[in-house]
This record gives structure tokens, C-alpha cells and sequence, in this order.
């Protein structure tokens, strides 16, 4: 037991629950950073994992599978898109309707995927590097959508600090009156965030019915979405934490796991409480600081824009 | 006017109504409630396989409707209500959590049959069901004891309560029954159904070095883990070999087709009687699905256990037990009897970990 | 081209209309939807929206089922008009209901007159202490209650599953995850004998006609400034950490009314699943009621309306519970959309004129 050959699989099932966390987290932050709430995560990554998983059996491809599952989610964020933006209604209740719509439509159009199953997407392997004790498999052996959210998130950071398209991003969700003052076209920026959103949000889902558990279930998400919703907050809306917060997450889920079968005589319903109960702590220490918070929270969060209000 | 003729038209129709039934004898109508969606592939979906089987036995005597995805809370009652009130003659409640709703209906409604599933509380018009699946978790543990190496083997399940305590122990003694090596290693993963979670819990488990994987959750991910990982592993309530063509070496079938014709057939008849019936491979109401990826001689084993508890020779629960503290549950020659498996609440020698009080 | 011209006032017109013809888009999905999967859309229709109110139990059990709703979404209503972001009202519901539950159980053998309204103010008080951990950690340490109250709502219901697997499971229940039933004294009178319509009626109605009295006083007042414009609000000397608490308070507070209500009334013993997702359907009930206390009461009993049909549809016509939620899905999108006629006329432009 000298620990480092338990590590490796361990991390590796880390990595497994929290990439979907991420991509849909990465996607609600750019939503939210652009002044959108859209609460129905968990309805567009459950649409993405069914069109995905769908995709894959009747193509035969993972790489169709997962563009199915990002189109979905763009879908369904079209749906709120067009509520909220076109017609102003409330962004919090569409959200949870969108939920509900997602969980009703995927159960509905799903049943005929019960039962069967599909190719698991192929790991990265580089003769060599793979081979390396402990890091070459966490490095170098994994499954491409892994790399991808990584590469997501990167760019998410790169794109909203560096760039004018993230500088006009940033200024829709600090004040849309300026910004549309200044000529920015409020509302289809908005728009493009939440299909962005969808996307991520499709794409965390096919991560799901691929990758996570090859399968279609109804309900398959079992409230992952309702859970990136609440890392985007504790990223405090910035890229980098996001990786922390979902790591962490996915790192205490999996090792109260680990700690229930090496026999730690404490009930399991506290082990499974800790997830939840670090991460608040964790946001306690983080969000103390009250105006580095404020510099990245969007000001116009949640609220609907009328040009000529 | 007008309502002189509405009041002839309403006779007329009621007459009509009338004539039709003793044209030809109503249907009897069985109505099912379930805790998940039918297409959970386990659990709800079997109980709605036995109910099309009803349909099937029974033609157009009967006409079976289901409400599924009733949550255990105050949904239950109103939906076990509005089935005896809207003429269902026998109401088949199948999840341990509408026990008191099924009885409070009951009560109001004495002229209709109840069957609940998994419960110990009956009535004059409920009756009680539910399966031994501890025989078939004997069986799939003694090959499990046969299959592993390590010697250690994982177990997902879903909550503490009895009946899935009751599973382990049986596994645990059924694989001692043939390598008293063998101990089990417990993760809860505190939801029936969460595909992520019962495949984390399952990956933990490899990673701890189990070589043979059971479970006792809904959803075939634990299975697919398995597979994937390159060990070995049970089905559950289904046949889940498409999830797991080299890893599933056989499933523990949950089938009621046979009790719900029978119950169907009684209340048509009127030989209806309440009762609680506990059914176990011998009435197939748990089967076994082929056995597949298994050492012939491994294979022949279990067909003769799976046989000898079908005969009555074994016995699961048969002397002598110990519970991990090392206290004798049940003497040589003396089985646990029905009530104390029911409420089954502590682990027999060789299950690690504290089970929560 | 559709273009919105925001109106003067308000249409006094469109706050009636516009759900009448959000309903009116939805029955025509909806039937379209029956088509499809091969219904008789007229009599599915009906089925769905009409034949759970043609009965005297019909009615009774959509009061019942909205009752938690509009408890809740009267509370949550509160907050969300001063952007106080309470999505935990699940997790207060759960820890209303063990405090009061666990005094039933406690004192499971009490004949008393007071066990009850004990076991409610317990329900209140703990759904407030629940919310006031969300509260506590926005006003000391700045962390978003949005997270804090989800989390929470996790942490209460696996409290609960531990306490019924365990310290709280009925002695005499083999071991199975349930409590005992609570003593007679220790549930919730019924009001209509044959139904279960029961006092916690009241509650949900007293709460809507306090929320209508707080909405044309000063703290009405001070929850809308707070919501629209903070600044303007500590400009006028009104403390925002105390709206904070004020909110969550009172949302923590009726949810976990709700919560006790719900297992000493319809559950009779606290079990590990007593809600069907309330809290979360409640936030919808509160924004579907435009945060109005008379709007929260009419979007409670619609939602609920939307689960006794779902349920009738299955029984009657045989089509799956997904079509429930497909239809919740229709029907909050067209009401939501709707509002839109309220502040805005509609202009739908052609051609050339898009300009």
C-alpha cells in the first residue's frame, strides 16, 4: 500500500464525475456572465444526453453523437432564449420549466433507447506516455471530451479576459443599458451566451449517456445540473475556479465512496453529505472578500432588457 | 322544454349504459402504481411486465391501467384513491413507501382488493407480496465465492434497510457456503437510482480490489463498471447482458407475472382471499437468467444450488450464523425464520464495515 | 418582424387575458400533442384539465396538493421580490418537517391539545433556522444564498433518510425506513369528512391574505426597493442585511410550515420521501403569480391541477407520466410568454415596414 497505485484510479474516477460538471458549469458561467440565469441546466444536459446517446446508436459514431447532444442543448436553449429575451419573461421560472420540459420530452421521445447500448468513446493512448507510473494515465490517457472541457475552460478564460468579444460579453451582463447605449446589440449577445450554454450544457450531457454511464435512463442527469448551477456561483463567475469547484465536488463525491468501503464507521448519509457541506464552507472562505466578488458578479444577473425601457 | 328532453336523453344513455353490461360482462379492471417510470429497466418496469401479462392471460376480461412515477409522499394516497374510485376492482400497490396509503384507501374503499408489494401490514381487503430474492443472492454468492481471487467482493446498494441487508447476508453466507475466505465490502450509494453515483461507487470498489462486483441498485451502470474494468458481475431485477456480454455472469429476475394472473383470475372468480405470499425461486417469482461466462464446473454448481434450494435441501439462512460480533444468530440444524429476515438489521460474519443503527 | 411597444400602464385587460390565452396555446399544443401520439384529442383534453374537477374528492385533492405550494410560494414570493435568491426552500420544507415531525415522535403518546400547534411551530421554526444559515453566511461572509440554500436542501433530505433508517425508525416497523404513525394529537384535523382536506388550508389562506397586507405596507415597500434599486434603498436608511433575513426568514419559515403540515396531515409519519419536489415547484408557483400573493394562489392550484390530470390522463387514457411533464412545460412557457402582453403591445411588422 504505498498509496500512489490507489491514487491513479482514484483520480481517474475523479475525472469521470466532474467533467460534465464542467462543461455545463463552463457554459452557465458565459450565460450568467452575459447577464443571462438560465436555472434549466439540468434540462438541457438530460435533451443532450438522450439526442447524443440517440446519435451514436443510429450513426455509430460518438463524434455524431456529441454534436446531436451540443445541437439539442443549443434547442432548448433557443426555447428559453426566445422566452426570456424576445418576451421578457421571467428568466428564473422558464428555467425550471425548461427543466421539466427536458425531463418530460427526453422520457417521452427516449423510451424507444431503453436497454440498449453503445460503443464507450475510445481513451487516448500514446505508446510511452501512457505507460508513465501515476501521471501517464491521468495525463495522456484519457477520453477526448476530458481534453475538450479542459480546452473549454481555457478558452472561456481566455476569450472573457483578454478579448473584445469578452470585454462586450462582460459589459451586456455588468449594465445592458450602457452597453446598448454604446450600440452593442443587447439582445443577440445574449442570445449567442445562451446557446453557448446550451451547447456546454449538451455536451455535458452527452458526456453522461457516452461517456459516465453508456446508456439511456430517463432522468439520467439525477440532478447534476441543478449542481453546476451551483458551481458557477462558487467559481464566483470566474473560469479558473470553476475546475477547482468542480474537482472538488467530484473529488469528495467519489472519496466519501472510497472511505465507505474501507469501513469508516460513520453512517453513510453523512459521507454523502460532505459534497455539499465542503462546498459551502469552501464558498464561505472564498467569498469573505466582498469586492474582488462583486468585480466579477454580472450586475444585471437575471434581469430582462428592453431596449426602450 | 329543453330539460324534459335532456332528462330523456340522460335516461336513454344510462339505459343504453345499462344494456351493454348485461350485454357482456364488464372487464375487471387492475390498476398499478409505481414508484419509478416503467422504463426504469428494473424494478417498475418488472412489475409492469407482470401487469401485461395479466393482459395477455387474461384477454379482454380484464383491462389493466398504471399511474408510474408516484413519489411515496402525499401523491401516493390520491393516486391509489382515484383507482379504487374510478372502478378498479384489485389495485396493485408496489413499493414498500404506499404501505399506510394503501391501507387508508383500503378502508374506504371495502369492496375492492389491495396487493401490496414488500409490506407486513394487511387488512381484510389487503393482501401482501413479495419475493425471496435472498435465494437467488445465495446463488449468484456461491459463484461469486468460486470466481473471485482476491477474495474480496463489492457490493452496491442502495439504503440500509432490511431487504437489501437481508441480500448481503445471503450472498455473504452463500459464498462462504463454498469458500469461507470470502469477505464483502459494502458502499451505499443512498438512491435507488443515480447511474453516476452507483458507477462511482462501483469503481471505488474495484479500486479497492474487488474482483466480483454484486449490487443491489436499479440501474445496470454498477454491471456496465464491470465490464469495462474487465471483472465480473450480477444483473439486477433484469437480464442486463446487453449491458455486460462478458462481465454478467447471471441476474436475479424479479417476476410477478405469474402471482398477478393468479390474484387477477381470484378476484374475477371471487375466490379473492388476503394473504401474504413470499415467493421465492421455487414459485419462480425470483428466477435466474442464464448463466453465462462461466467455468463449466462453476456453472454446474450453481444450477445445483439454484436446484437444491428449489427442493428445499438448502436453506440460505440455515445454521449455524454468526453476526460480526461473533454471537450466534442460529444454532446448527435451526434456519432464521421469516420475521427475523424481515426486519433483518445487523451483518453476518464476514460483511466489513458497521452497518448504521 | 415582431417588435415590442412598451405600454403606458399596464393593461388592466391583459392581466386576465393573458393567461387565458397562454391556457388557450396550450389546450391547442396540447391537443396536437394527443394526435400525435394517437389520442382523441377532445376527450384527452378533457381528461387532462377538466375531469379532475368534476368530482367533490376531485376538488378537495387539488386543494390539497396546492396547499404546500401556496405556502411555500407565498414565503419564496416575499424574497424574490427583493432579489433574495431563497432555491432551498426544499431543504426548509424537509427541516420544518423533521423538527416538528420528531416532536410527534417523540411524544408519541401525547393526548395533548398542545402537541400539535407544538409540532407547527417547531415545522416554522426549523424551516427558519435552515434558512437562516443561508442568511447568516450572505450577510457575515458575502456567500451567495443561491448555493448555500441549494446545498442545504441535499444535506436535510439525507438528514432525514438518516433519521428514518435509523434513530427514528418505527420499533415496531421491522426495521424499515419509516417513523412511527403520529398520535392523533399530533395530526392535522380533517376539515371535510371523506376527503383529506385539513386545517393546513387555513395556513396556506392566512398566508396569502397577510402577504396581500405586508405587499400595501412599508415592508412591502422596502422588499421592492431593496429588489429594484439597492442603492436607493440604503440611500432611504433601509438596512439590507435585515431585508436579507426578513426574506429568508420567511420563506424558511412558511416552507418549513409547509414541511410539518404536510407529514402531520396527508404522510401521517415522517418517511423518507415527503415531498414531491414542492419547494422547487414553488418557485415556479411564485413567479407564475407574478410574485402576487392572489397570483401565487391561482398558479398553485394550476400546477396542481396539471398533476391530478397528468395522473387521470395516465388511468383514463393510458399515456405515460412524461406527457405531464411535457404539458407543465407547454403551460408555464405560454403563461410566462404571455405576461409579455401586459407592459408591451405587441407589433408584428412586414416586409419593408421591418425597418
Amino acid at each position: 500500500m504505498s498509496g500512489f497505485e490507489h491514487l491513479t484510479p482514484l483520480i481517474l474516477t475523479v475525472i469521470t464525475a466532474s467533467t460534465p460538471l464542467l462543461f455545463a458549469a463552463a457554459g452557465e458561467l458565459v450565460t450568467e456572465r452575459s447577464g443571462v440565469l438560465n436555472l434549466g441546466v439540468e434540462g438541457l444536459m438530460v435533451t443532450g444526453a438522450l439526442a447524443a446517446f440517440a446519435g451514436t446508436y443510429v450513426s455509430g459514431s460518438a463524434i455524431i453523437g456529441v454534436l446531436c447532444g451540443a445541437l439539442a442543448g443549443v434547442l432548448m436553449a433557443l426555447v428559453f432564449a426566445a422566452l426570456t429575451l424576445s418576451l421578457l419573461a421571467n428568466q428564473v421560472a422558464t428555467g425550471l420549466a425548461l427543466t421539466i420540459f427536458g425531463l418530460g420530452l427526453t422520457s417521452l421521445l427516449g423510451s424507444g433507447f431503453i436497454g440498449v447500448t453503445v460503443e464507450n468513446l475510445p481513451k487516448l493512448y500514446i505508446p510511452g506516455l501512457s505507460e508513465i507510473p501515476v501521471l501517464g494515465p491521468i495525463v495522456f490517457g484519457q477520453d477526448a471530451m476530458v481534453y475538450l472541457s479542459f480546452a473549454c475552460v481555457g478558452g472561456i478564460g481566455w476569450v472573457l479576459a483578454r478579448t473584445r468579444v469578452g470585454l462586450i460579453l462582460r459589459a451586456v451582463g455588468a449594465s445592458h443599458d450602457s452597453a446598448h447605449a454604446l450600440g452593442y446589440p443587447v439582445i443577440r449577445i445574449r442570445y449567442m451566451a445562451t446557446m453557448f450554454g446550451g451547447a456546454m450544457g449538451g455536451i455535458a450531457g452527452s458526456y453522461l449517456s457516452l461517456v459516465y454511464t453508456p446508456m439511456w435512463a430517463e432522468n439520467l442527469t439525477a440532478g447534476r445540473g441543478w449542481i453546476a448551477l451551483a458551481l458557477v456561483v462558487f467559481s464566483t463567475w470566474r473560469p479558473g475556479r470553476l475546475v477547482v469547484g468542480a474537482y472538488l465536488f467530484g473529488a469528495i463525491t467519489v472519496i466519501q465512496l472510497h472511505a465507505q468501503g474501507l469501513g469508516v464507521a460513520v453512517p453513510s448519509q453523512f459521507l454523502s453529505m460532505t459534497p455539499y457541506l465542503v462546498t459551502i464552507m469552501v464558498l464561505v472562505v472564498i467569498s469573505r472578500d466582498r469586492l474582488k466578488i462583486q468585480l466579477n458578479a454580472p450586475a444585471c444577473l437575471g434581469r430582462s432588457f428592453h431596449p426602450a425601457q | 322544454m329543453l330539460r324534459s328532453t335532456l332528462k330523456t336523453l340522460a335516461l336513454a344513455a344510462i339505459g343504453g349504459a345499462m344494456l351493454s353490461v348485461s350485454a357482456q360482462a364488464e372487464p375487471t379492471k387492475v390498476g398499478f402504481i409505481y414508484v419509478g417510470p416503467i422504463s426504469d429497466h428494473g424494478w417498475s418496469f418488472r412489475h409492469d411486465v407482470g401487469r401485461l401479462a395479466i393482459e395477455k392471460e387474461l384477454g379482454d376480461k380484464v383491462k389493466t391501467s398504471y399511474v408510474e412515477s408516484v413519489s411515496e409522499g402525499p401523491d401516493a394516497e390520491r393516486v391509489i384513491s382515484q383507482l379504487a374510485s374510478s372502478g378498479h376492482k384489485l389495485i396493485f400497490t408496489t413499493s414498500f413507501g404506499y404501505m399506510n396509503p394503501t391501507l387508508k384507501v383500503a378502508k374506504r374503499f371495502p369492496g375492492v382488493k389491495f396487493e401490496h408489494a414488500t409490506g407486513y401490514k394487511q387488512a381484510a381487503n389487503v393482501a401482501t407480496y413479495s419475493a425471496r430474492f435472498y435465494e437467488g443472492r445465495y446463488v449468484i454468492g456461491a459463484i461469486a465465492g468460486k470466481m473471485t481471487k482476491s477474495n474480496v467482493i463489492g457490493y452496491v446498494g442502495a439504503y440500509p434497510i432490511p431487504e437489501v441487508v437481508r441480500g448481503i447476508n445471503a450472498f455473504l453466507l452463500g459464498a462462504r457456503s463454498v469458500n469461507p475466505k470470502v469477505s464483502v465490502k459494502v458502499v451505499w450509494v443512498n438512491s435507488w437510482y443515480d447511474p453516476g453515483k452507483e458507477a462511482d461507487a462501483a469503481k471505488a470498489l474495484i479500486d479497492q480490489g474487488v474482483d466480483v462486483l454484486a449490487q443491489h441498485t436499479d440501474s445496470p451502470a454498477p454491471l456496465q463498471v464491470a465490464e469495462q474494468r474487465g471483472i465480473v458481475g450480477f444483473g439486477q431485477a433484469s437480464d442486463n447482458i446487453a449491458f455486460a456480454p462478458k462481465a454478467q455472469l447471471t441476474a436475479i429476475i424479479d417476476n410477478w407475472d405469474k402471482y398477478y394472473v393468479e390474484r387477477a383470475k381470484a378476484v374475477i372468480d371471487g375466490s379473492w382471499k388476503k394473504g401474504d405470499v413470499w415467493g421465492g425461486l421455487k414459485s419462480t417469482m425470483v428466477s435466474m437468467a442464464p448463466y453465462t461466462n462461466l467455468p463449466a464446473d462453476v456453472k454446474a454448481m450453481a444450477q445445483k444450488v439454484e436446484a437444491d434450494i428449489i427442493a428445499g435441501k438448502v436453506h440460505p439462512f440455515a445454521g449455524p450464523i454468526k453476526d460480526q460480533s461473533g454471537a450466534l444468530k442460529a444454532k446448527a440444524g435451526e434456519t432464521l425464520d421469516d420475521g427475523t429476515l424481515l426486519g433483518m438489521n445487523w451483518y453476518v460474519e464476514g460483511v466489513e464495515g458497521k452497518l448504521p443503527q | 418582424m415582431i417588435r415590442l411597444v412598451p405600454r403606458r400602464q399596464r393593461s388592466r385587460a391583459m392581466v386576465w387575458g393573458a393567461p387565458l390565452l397562454a391556457v388557450a396555446l396550450t389546450l391547442i399544443t396540447g391537443g396536437l400533442t394527443f394526435a400525435i401520439m394517437g389520442k382523441p384529442m377532445g376527450a384527452a383534453l378533457f381528461t387532462f384539465f377538466v375531469q379532475p374537477l368534476t368530482s367533490v374528492y376531485g376538488v378537495s385533492e387539488l386543494i390539497v396538493k396546492a396547499s404546500p405550494l401556496v405556502l411555500i410560494g407565498i414565503g419564496l414570493s416575499l424574497g424574490f421580490r427583493a432579489n433574495v435568491w431563497n432555491i432551498g426552500a426544499e431543504g426548509q420544507y424537509t427541516f420544518g418537517a423533521i423538527l416538528g415531525g420528531g416532536i410527534a415522535i417523540f411524544f408519541h403518546d401525547s393526548t395533548s391539545p398542545f402537541l400539535l400547534p407544538a409540532m407547527l411551530i417547531a415545522g416554522a421554526v426549523g424551516g427558519m433556522a435552515w434558512a437562516a444559515i443561508p442568511a447568516f453566511l450572505r450577510t457575515r461572509f458575502n456567500a451567495n444564498e443561491i448555493l448555500v440554500s441549494l446545498m442545504l436542501t441535499y444535506v436535510a433530505v439525507l438528514l432525514l433518510s438518516y433519521l428514518v433508517h435509523g434513530p427514528w425508525r418505527d420499533p415496531d416497523g421491522y426495521n424499515f425506513p419509516e417513523s412511527r404513525l403520529f398520535p392523533e394529537a399530533g395530526t392535522m384535523p380533517v376539515l371535510i369528512e371523506g376527503t383529506r382536506v385539513h386545517m393546513g388550508v387555513f395556513f396556506a389562506l392566512i398566508a396569502v391574505g397577510v402577504a396581500l397586507l405586508l405587499g400595501k405596507g412599508l415592508t412591502g415597500f422596502k422588499l421592492k426597493l431593496v429588489g429594484l434599486a439597492p442603492e436607493a434603498a440604503r440611500f432611504a436608511g433601509f438596512s439590507e442585511t435585515r431585508i436579507i433575513w426578513f426574506a429568508l426568514l420567511a420563506g424558511g419559515g412558511l416552507a418549513g410550515l409547509a414541511g410539518v403540515i404536510e407529514v402531520a396531515g396527508p404522510i401521517g409519519q415522517l418517511i423518507p420521501t415527503i415531498s414531491p419536489g414542492y419547494g422547487f415547484t414553488a418557485i415556479i408557483v411564485a413567479f407564475l403569480g407574478r410574485l402576487h400573493p392572489v397570483g401565487v394562489l391561482l398558479a398553485g392550484l394550476v400546477m396542481a391541477l396539471t398533476y391530478l390530470g397528468g395522473e387521470t390522463a395516465q388511468i383514463e387514457i393510458g399515456v405515460p407520466a412524461a406527457v405531464t411533464g411535457l404539458f407543465q412545460g407547454f403551460l408555464l412557457f405560454y403563461l410566462l410568454a404571455c405576461d409579455v402582453l401586459i407592459r408591451y403591445r405587441v407589433h408584428i411588422l412586414i416586409g419593408k415596414a421591418a425597418r
